[in-house]
């Protein structure tokens, strides 16, 4: 690769990699994995004059259950959601996305934080993030907040994350009672964003009615969209043929598609709705065997 | 099982001997042109342009020049004081190496810049600023001919269209007659689309000019380094550098595939730059430069038409092809073979007639054509054929399978004369898909695929029985650039033994550090292991025509095998004269030869050569060495019987290759093992062009996938379980019987897999979808027969 020529800064410490943000202004920007920025610094879409690099600031890369939470440390890699156990028992739909994203050297590199922070509805997280209604700790000089996963995608490459704010903590809400997740996308081969995906969580009482469901989709809207209809279309039933039916015709209904080399408008609704149906029947299977 | 007649000490020609060339690139000691450092070397990048077709108004590389380390940005005007602006490509048109007025594609070369470091030549390549005049590009060839299109090359005076050539082949009359009275006939429109070879070495040069001795060493990603230094003798010549004074040399290639036959322009433009500055000057492309200027192979549109009768019998096929060229005809074919050996189109089948013709036209894409792991158009033919084979099936409701065996062309009517005018030497069609269904269980298949199809899944069997034609070529009828296409093998056997050989071939991942050193093997019984193999310098190697079209076993590999004889003739005499009898007296077995009679009485190859060192025969020249340039009689007529099983998601139309089962037929076998590589290898490039790769423009040329983000090359994921075999009918012709292997794969692979989605999706009236076949496309050809959203997704 041969980018334009920047400056590179590894701080030791969150609060060094803050000032240094501060400092250096929009000129500089946040190396995590690398693997959205180095391609684009490759092909000079971005052209930062410094990199901050968090790798090797200390105590960002976890994963644990506290609080009715899980919570993962932003620097945290694709790789051990896929692999963790501990996750795997509440949320298998980690080990089905991040089968799905990029390729083994990819997810041994990327990390959810920047997955999420990069702010590209092609991404996958987002829409599992969506599904599984999570918040985002956010860090600055000032302190730190947590924003609601609703209100931090804010457009094409824009979120929440403000100039001179590190995203810190990503915290999901560990279900009660039975649950189950799942996250399919179709690709036009390994390694492709997504022509479409869809994420989705269910949880339900002990009658086997749901009572939340939560449905993210990739790819099919400026921002990672949340099908909303659907959601509503499957709570208090007891997630029969028709409920499911009709959440797939609303999130086939409801995203935004582009056409481009993936396929027409068209297709990605006809592949929303088959993926929904898919993954809502995936959910509730995983659910039934809690 | 394969007879050895060699020990594994020795491993001749049979044995899975392991590839000598690997330790050096597992250990990432390969040696590529990218890893060639030579003291003070300056490096070059490439400003290309943004449009398919455009006048050069300005170009201003002002503020290039003020980066520090910059020291030059050539244009086309530079170029034109030495008359070195223009090119002959192999298929004597021309091309540009930089323009002076005009760009003919997007991506094309229009300037380069030259740093002292690779970062900087980037730097300054963004700081070039050219000024063009957009005009509107010819980009569907089918409009190129039009009497509105622009005419494009304005650089030929008496050119008044895009037309550049037209060929045609086979018994026109006779063939529309029987079109006319037959009972069945099928036609399908076919794309077989634009590709590239997308190998994972780019490619690249270290141009190096010495100007004290007038002497250029040129480094480069090159499959032909011979008949390149002849090209390079032929452009530079009357600036003084002729062929003497050219080394050429190419080093470690990480995948050729065709691609790095042609000369591109960046090789050109590094002599030039190495040549006024007189220093080395390297220049490598990058992964998007590679995707979107380098020679694309295919483009082909044809109309195949299949005559036969309703009971099955094949009695004439008629193709039209409308070649997509690029702007320039920069096709890597023999002279005489404009569609190279696309006239290979009747395939497996005995047909009494056929009749092909295709016509070449200009548009605003890059050139090419090359031969990417295909015999010369090869892939094209047997595509259409096995695809219009399978189309008549179905037009007849006959078992593509049976409508095989009752057209086959027998084993014993070799060697057969195709109405195409090509002699076949050998084949053996039913034994390879009698054995290709037993290993797929074929008849189980279909059974399940009728449970299936009741319940609305989608599933398909598809087959493709090709006969390939490779090892160009018989000096009577093959040329490039005037230069026979013979090849060449020379041996030196060291006084202790241990030999070195050298071939005007280049492998670029084929082994043939390994397989030429068994053949050798096999012939002389020096362990192969003592056999070092060197190609790819022109100073050092006899002179050939490279390595692609599946040609070097063919060619040099016999080359070899005739060298090695020359040799055990006179280690046959020195032998004599050692034992004191008469030659006729002696026997040979790998690695001695023995009295008749008195086994005890032997002398070993090794003792042989010894002597010929140190007490050969009065009279006879002393030493152990021998030259081979090997003219073939003939081309060699590899096979295959593909069998591919697919399944496809009915929702989603996502496309499951469940099984392929590979036999193939390429003669007698040097290294098993490496044959079975080449064999996965070019299967994963069969399902590339069948599921995922295509070069796509939109209407103002602009490429839309040109980087490897969008051009899908499949990978390790998208590869099925390869499950091979094969049957062996020699060649009779070739002196060990072998008739190359590399290519059939790629050749054989799309119409098996485009033959079982068709098939998956015959219920619901679809004929035929061209490569890449996509679950898009799926989706958008079910929509067109208005069976989606009743049948499909609601099942």
């Amino acid at each position: 690769m041969i980018p334009s020529s920047f400056d590179y800064t590894a701080p030791s410490s969150l609060d060094e990699a803050l000032k240094l943000l501060h400092d250096l202004g929009d000129d500089a920007k946040i190396l995590a994995g690398g693997h959205s920025l180095i391609p684009m610094m490759k092909l000079r879409f971005a052209e930062p004059e410094h990199l901050i690099d968090l790798n090797n600031i200390p105590g960002l890369s976890y994963l644990k259950i506290e609080g009715g939470m899980l919570k993962i440390g932003a620097m945290t890699r694709e790789v051990e959601t896929e692999e963790s156990v501990e996750v795997a028992v509440h949320f298998p739909i980690f080990a089905d996305v991040a089968k799905l994203i990029a390729d083994p050297q990819v997810r041994n590199f990327g990390t959810l934080g920047g997955n999420l922070a990069h702010g590209d509805a092609a991404n996958d997280q987002p829409a599992v993030m969506l599904a599984l209604n999570a918040s985002v700790e956010i860090a600055g000089l000032d302190g730190r907040r947590t924003v609601g996963i609703d209100d931090f995608f804010y457009g094409f490459y824009s979120t929440a994350v403000q100039e001179g704010e590190i995203l810190t903590e990503i915290l999901i809400p560990i279900p009660t009672g039975r649950s189950g997740n799942a996250y399919h996308k179709v690709e036009r081969k390994v390694g492709d964003y997504a022509t479409g995906g869809v994420a989705v969580h269910l949880e339900l009482d002990e009658q086997g009615i749901c009572t939340k469901a939560g449905i993210g989709l990739t790819n099919v809207n400026p921002t990672p969209l949340r099908a909303v209809r659907s959601e509503a279309a499957l709570v208090g039933t007891s997630l029969d043929v028709d409920a499911i039916a009709s959440a797939a015709q609303y999130a086939s209904e409801d995203c935004n598609p582009s056409s481009d080399l993936r396929g027409d408008i068209d297709y990605k609704r006809h592949i929303i709705r088959a993926v929904t149906k898919k993954m809502i029947n995936k959910a509730k299977q995983r659910a039934f065997k809690n | 099982m394969i007879q050895c007649k060699t020990s594994k000490e020795i491993s001749g020609m049979g044995h899975s001997m392991k590839r000598k060339e690997d330790d050096r690139f597992i250990h990432g000691k390969g040696n590529y042109t990218d890893d060639v450092k030579l003291p003070g070397t300056l490096y070059m990048d490439i400003v290309r342009s943004p449009y398919a077709y455009a006048k050069i108004k300005n170009i201003d590389s002002s503020e290039a020049l003020k980066i520090p380390g910059v020291l030059a940005v050539v244009t086309g005007k530079d170029l034109e004081q030495y008359n070195l602006h223009w090119m002959p490509t192999l298929m004597s048109d021309t091309q540009m190496v930089l323009p002076v007025d005009t760009v003919m594609y997007q991506a094309q070369e229009v300037a380069a810049v030259i740093a002292t470091e690779k970062y900087i030549a980037r730097d300054a390549r963004e700081a070039v600023k050219v000024e063009y005049e957009v005009m509107k590009p010819v980009v569907d060839p089918f409009k190129s001919l039009d009497a509105d299109a622009p005419i494009l090359r304005t650089d030929k005076p008496d050119k008044k269209d895009n037309h550049i050539w037209h060929w045609e082949v086979g018994q026109k009359e006779e063939t529309e007659k029987i079109f006319q009275e037959a009972e069945v006939t099928v036609k399908e429109q076919m794309h077989i689309p634009r590709i590239h070879v997308a190998s994972i070495e780019t490619c690249g040069c270290v141009a190096s000019y010495d100007k004290v001795d007038n002497h250029l060493t040129m480094y480069m990603t090159t499959q032909a380094p011979h008949a390149i230094r002849t090209v390079f003798a032929l452009v530079a010549g009357h600036v003084g550098l002729t062929e003497e004074k050219i080394r050429v040399i190419s080093p470690d290639i990480g995948g050729g595939f065709g691609g790095k036959v042609p000369v591109y322009p960046g090789y050109v433009i590094a002599i030039a730059a190495s040549f006024l500055i007189g220093k080395p000057v390297k220049w490598i492309e990058d992964r998007s430069e590679n995707l979107q200027a380098d020679s694309f192979a295919r483009d082909y549109h044809i109309t195949a038409e299949l005559a036969g009768t309703k009971d099955g019998k094949i009695l004439a096929t008629r193709m039209k092809v409308l070649a997509d060229h690029g702007y320039t005809d920069a096709s890597a074919n023999p002279s005489k073979f404009p569609t190279g050996m696309f006239s290979i189109g009747t395939g497996s089948y005995d047909y009494p007639n056929a009749f092909m013709e295709a016509d070449a036209v200009y548009t605003n894409k890059p050139p090419g054509g090359v031969a990417y792991r295909c015999s010369f158009r090869v892939t094209e033919a047997v595509h259409a054929i096995e695809r219009i084979t399978d189309r008549f099936a179905l037009e007849i409701g006959k078992d593509p399978a049976a409508l095989r065996f009752q057209n086959f062309i027998k084993k014993e009517q070799f060697p057969y004369h195709s109405p195409t005018g090509w002699e076949y030497d050998s084949g053996d069609y039913e034994a390879g898909l009698k054995l290709a269904m037993k290993g797929v269980d074929y008849d189980n298949l279909r059974i399940e695929q009728a449970e299936k199809r009741k319940k609305g899944e989608l599933m398909g069997i598809g087959l493709s029985t090709f006969t390939e034609i490779v090892g160009a070529g018989p000096s009577k009828d093959f040329d490039i650039l005037g230069i026979k296409m013979f090849d060449s093998a020379e041996i030196r056997v060291h006084p202790t033994g241990k030999a070195i050989a050298r071939f005007g071939t280049k492998s670029q991942g084929q082994g043939h550090e390994t397989t030429y050193a068994q053949i050798i093997a096999e012939e002389l019984g020096i362990p192969a292991k003592d056999i070092q193999i060197e190609e790819g310098d022109t100073d050092t190697a006899p002179y050939g025509l490279g390595t692609y079209a599946s040609r070097s076993t063919p060619t040099a590999g016999a080359a070899a095998v005739m060298a090695a004889r020359k040799l055990r003739d006179k280690a046959k005499k020195i032998a004599a004269y050692l034992l004191e009898v008469s030659e006729d007296d002696l026997e040979w077995e790998p690695g001695k030869f023995s009295v008749k009679g008195a086994p005890e009485k032997s002398k070993t190859i090794q003792e042989i050569i010894f002597a010929s060192y140190t007490n050969h025969p009065q009279g006879m020249e002393a030493g152990f060495e021998a030259t081979h340039y090997y003219d073939p009689p003939n081309l060699t007529f590899p096979s295959g019987a593909y069998i591919c099983v697919v399944d496809i998601d009915s929702d989603t139309f996502e496309i499951k290759v469940r099984r392929f089962v590979a036999i193939d037929d390429a003669g007698h076998i040097i290294n098993p093992m490496i044959a079975q590589g080449q064999v996965h290898g070019g299967l994963t490039q069969g399902i590339a062009p069948a599921m995922y790769e295509e070069l796509i423009y939109d209407d103002d040329g602009n490429i839309l996938n040109g980087t490897l983000m969008d051009y899908l090359v499949p990978t390790a994921v998208e590869s099925p379980s390869w499950e091979t075999g094969h049957t062996v009918t020699p060649s009779p012709h070739h002196p060990i019987g072998a008739k190359g292997i590399g290519e059939s794969p790629t050749v054989g692979a799309p119409p098996a897999i485009a033959n079982a989605i068709v098939d998956a999706l015959k219920p619901y009236g679809i004929t035929h979808l061209d490569i890449p076949i996509t679950p898009y496309k799926i989706f958008k050809a079910l929509k067109e027969k208005g069976v989606l959203d009743k049948n499909i997704v609601e099942s």
